[in-house]
């Protein structure tokens, strides 16, 4: 009686854990084929291969800004002033929702390199707009000072800054 | 009989809309003839690369540009640029064959067991309706690439409608959009193969729905006459469909992986030039038959006509066929005929892929005679002459022996 | 009656459709033994850096190559600044500028290989009317593929006696109808390989016909590589499912 119980109950576990692999086959198989698909909407190698972009900066008059395309994004190179490179660095302590210095912010302190895209819900902010005399986003109220730093308004952080180099004194390359 | 659960979202949920009822009814205790043989796999194959196309289909779209000047390169884009897009897209392009080739299997299986005789013929209807949908929705995709065969097959195709008399040459003009195939065309044909598939998917249902009225055909071709004749749909017929889908794919992805052009022209390599037509232009393979059936008739109206006829002419068998026993099994006569018939249409097909010369004319001529004569002449007169074998008097008994004779082994 | 019937059907259509394309085309394409051609076939990465040197200093000059970028060559064995630096060897035409111009700059990586010839009307009007194809997907366009490119560069031999000539066309044994306006484009040692490798006009073809074909299709290996691991485990899951199946139909029959 015990030995056939026995038996039944080895047919059993080698029953279930067949099904349990025939069971777990399929599944695997058709979670593994679902990756092609999702990663077949990530940036292709072509949209990969344009990530950088090079800017002639050398015609950029003072206090004037050039707007360039990177990555389909509006990017800010903005010739500074001495009257604005003074004004970011005089407001370095002052109180703000995203605290950062602006020699944090520049490579050189004449040019600053940032994305123009407002960090509250994506709008292109304007220049030389707004209360503390940098960019003014015109979509929600969000004020930015002459180092792009976030100062009132509803956006949480300061204009980003993308990766770029300086390749000599007029170019730069961005991404 | 209602679905029985302890779950209470599943009760919550069915109680106001017994969808787990349905689900239950149409893959879970249907009760399937235990005899079904691997012929009767085909089915659910073609089910799984309907949904095999329009998946692949809807991601392709994400990366092509309908329009003439983009088409070739968006395909192309796709092949070398975005993730796994080779992949997916030559999924989309075999696969497209492998449907046709378990819709054929499908077909072929209907005709050899009487599945189209009453009272299942609706559910027949509903199966020529869904070939001649696949058949649009795979010529209009095969444009897609605007590649020569593309742009060369639209033309030809198109053109068929110009043998209509007095109106033809309107109806062509409102076709393209134009003056010849060109964007306008191009971009009908991409809105019409996103939508095709949907209606097929809608006709998929209306075809199973069908089929459970009755119950499936089996390969003795008797009615099933009580609950010892059949077993439920799950687990026994699920996990055959799930070994065949596995064996299927298991095919399927040797030519995927391994020759994926196989089915495929090297002239669709080229982008569509309307100077310039290829030296051989040919459809795909599973439209070879009816394409040879076209053009064994010296007329442009003729062959149309009779191309079309030799689809339609699927919708009189339930009638053409006087034989009152369904299975092949059980007709001596018309098994025989039927393998002619089979060879006959392989033999369409490769009149279809030859040149239009010498030999080929007269033996494509005396193969469509034969197509059209085996509906019309053998069907009827097989089914009055022929003496059936004697059918068993219930599945269950025909599958006894077997199963006796195996357990005394 | 059935078996006979069907692999007499079987036959018909195997042995008919099978050569129906070629049956045309005159003389049979030799058949060359390509490192890609077996299931788990890789390219040869040497052969493909000299079929671009091939393409580059020979085909280019009238083909373009319009789908391939130049970045796709790190494909090919080299690496990002040898790209950069093949890339800069062209100059394309880019903007237009902030004066609305359009102006020239050598290329990037991400630029596309240039065209010899701005437009197909400018490309019939320097080669006598007949516009040389573009060659990304060449080795996918031609029945043989791989052979016949390999077979087309070594094909051309003076006509045959009595054979009629039209002016301006050239005849290879392997042309479809052996008139091509394409003279022949490869020359022994025409080109000096940085490997060492004599520059015979075999040996040039077969390189540039593995150029080629990696252009066709260059993911190739990453095919041939996911298909076996696709295969084996549906093999294993195939196993797994019939005796399932078996045990579940145990009680039926």
């Amino acid at each position: 009686m015990a030995t056939t119980h026995g038996a039944a109950h080895a047919g059993q576990t080698r029953r279930d854990f067949l099904f349990l692999a025939a069971g777990a086959g399929v599944g695997i198989g058709a979670a593994l084929t679902v990756w092609p698909f999702i990663d077949s909407l990530n940036p292709s190698a072509d949209v990969l291969a344009l990530a950088s972009t090079e800017v002639d900066i050398g015609k950029v008059p003072l206090g004037q800004q050039l707007t360039v395309l990177w990555r389909g994004k509006p990017v800010f190179v903005k010739h500074r002033n001495p009257e604005e490179i003074e004004k970011a660095r005089a407001d370095d302590s002052a109180s703000m929702p995203d605290p950062q210095k602006d020699a944090e912010r520049v490579k050189k302190p004449e040019w600053l390199v940032m994305l123009g895209v407002c960090t509250h819900l994506g709008c292109v902010p304007l220049g030389n707009q707004g209360p503390y005399g940098g960019w003014f986003c015109p979509c929600h109220g969000s004020a930015y000072d002459t180092s792009g730093r976030i100062r009132q308004g509803p956006a949480p952080r300061n204009l980003e800054i993308p990766p770029y180099a300086f390749l000599n004194d007029t170019r730069i390359k961005i991404g | 009989m209602a679905f029985q659960s302890d779950n209470k979202v599943i009760k919550w949920i069915e109680y106001r809309l017994p969808i787990f009822t349905l689900l239950d009814h149409a893959v879970g205790t249907y009760p399937a003839p235990k005899n079904l043989s691997y012929w009767w796999n085909f089915g659910s194959l073609a089910g799984l690369m309907l949904v095999v196309q329009i998946v692949t289909g809807i991601v392709l779209v994400m990366h092509y540009t309908p329009h003439t000047s983009l088409a070739f390169t968006s395909v192309e884009h796709i092949m070398r640029d975005v993730n796994y897009g080779w992949l997916i897209r030559y999924i989309h392009m075999n696969g497209a064959s492998f449907f046709f080739i378990a819709v054929y299997f499908h077909i072929f299986r209907g005709l050899y067991y009487g599945s189209y005789k009453a009272p299942r013929e609706l559910l027949w209807f509903l199966g020529i309706i869904i070939y001649l949908l696949m058949m649009a929705t795979a010529f209009m995709g095969y444009v897609l690439p605007w590649g020569q065969m593309s742009f060369w097959g639209a033309t030809v195709i198109t053109n068929l409608f110009s043998a209509i008399p007095v109106v033809g040459e309107s109806i062509v003009t409102l076709l393209w959009g134009g003056f010849s195939v060109g964007n306008p065309t191009l971009n009908r044909l991409f809105s019409l193969h996103y939508l095709l598939p949907f209606i097929i998917v809608g006709l998929v249902i209306l075809h199973i729905w069908a089929l459970h009225q009755h119950g499936s055909n089996n390969p003795l071709g008797i009615d099933k006459k009580d609950s010892r004749d059949t077993i439920p749909f799950h687990p026994y017929y699920t996990i055959k469909d799930l070994f065949g889908i596995a064996v299927f794919l298991l095919v399927f992805s040797i030519f995927l992986f391994y020759s994926p052009n196989f089915f495929g022209e090297p002239d669709n390599y080229i982008e569509a030039n309307p100077l310039v037509t290829p030296a051989h232009i040919v459809p795909e393979w599973y439209l070879l038959p009816f394409y040879a059936i076209l053009r064994s008739v010296p007329s442009k109206l003729g062959g149309v006509i009779l191309m079309f006829a030799a689809i339609l002419i699927l919708f009189v068998l339930p009638w053409l066929d006087t034989s009152r026993v369904r299975s092949a099994k059980f007709r001596p006569v018309y098994k025989q005929f039927f393998w002619i018939f089979l060879a006959n249409c392989l033999l369409l097909g490769v009149v279809g892929a030859k040149p239009p010369e010498g030999i080929w004319v007269l033996i494509g001529r005396l193969a469509t005679v034969y197509y059209f004569a085996h509906f019309l002449v053998i069907c009827p007169l097989v089914g009055w002459f022929e003496r059936p074998r004697p059918l068993p008097t219930s599945i269950n008994e025909a599958v006894l022996p077997k199963a006796a004779a195996a357990a005394g082994e | 009656m059935r078996k006979t019937i069907l692999s007499l059907g079987l036959a018909a259509v195997i042995g008919l459709v099978a050569p129906a394309a070629q049956a045309s085309e005159g003389l049979a394409l030799p058949k060359l033994s390509w490192s890609f051609s077996a299931p788990f076939g890789t390219y040869d990465r040497a052969a493909l850096q000299r079929g671009f040197q091939v393409y580059k200093e020979v085909c280019a000059a009238c083909h373009s190559m319009s789908l391939l970028a130049y970045r796709d060559l790190q494909d090919l064995g080299y690496n990002e600044a040898e790209v950069k630096a093949i890339a800069a060897q062209y100059e394309v035409t880019d903007g237009p500028n902030d004066q609305g111009e359009m102006f020239q700059r050598p290329a990037v990586p991400s630029d596309r290989f240039k065209a010899p010839f701005p437009n197909v009307q400018a490309a019939k009007a320097a080669n006598n009317g007949a516009a040389p194809p573009d060659l990304s997907l060449m080795a996918k366009a031609r029945v043989g593929g791989p052979d016949y490119i390999h077979a087309l560069m070594i094909g051309y031999e003076n006509a045959p006696a009595g054979f009629a000539m039209q002016p301006g066309l050239n005849y290879n044994k392997y042309f479809p109808g052996n008139q091509i306006a394409m003279p022949a484009p490869i020359n022994p040692d025409g080109v000096t390989f940085a490997d060492g490798t004599k520059a015979t006009v075999d040996q040039q073809a077969k390189d540039v016909a593995n150029f080629l074909m990696w252009a066709a299709e260059p993911k190739l290996e990453q095919r041939h590589r996911m298909g076996a691991q696709v295969i084996l485990f549906l093999l294993l899951l195939s196993v797994v499912l019939y005796i399932a199946k078996r045990k579940i139909w145990s009680d039926v029959h």
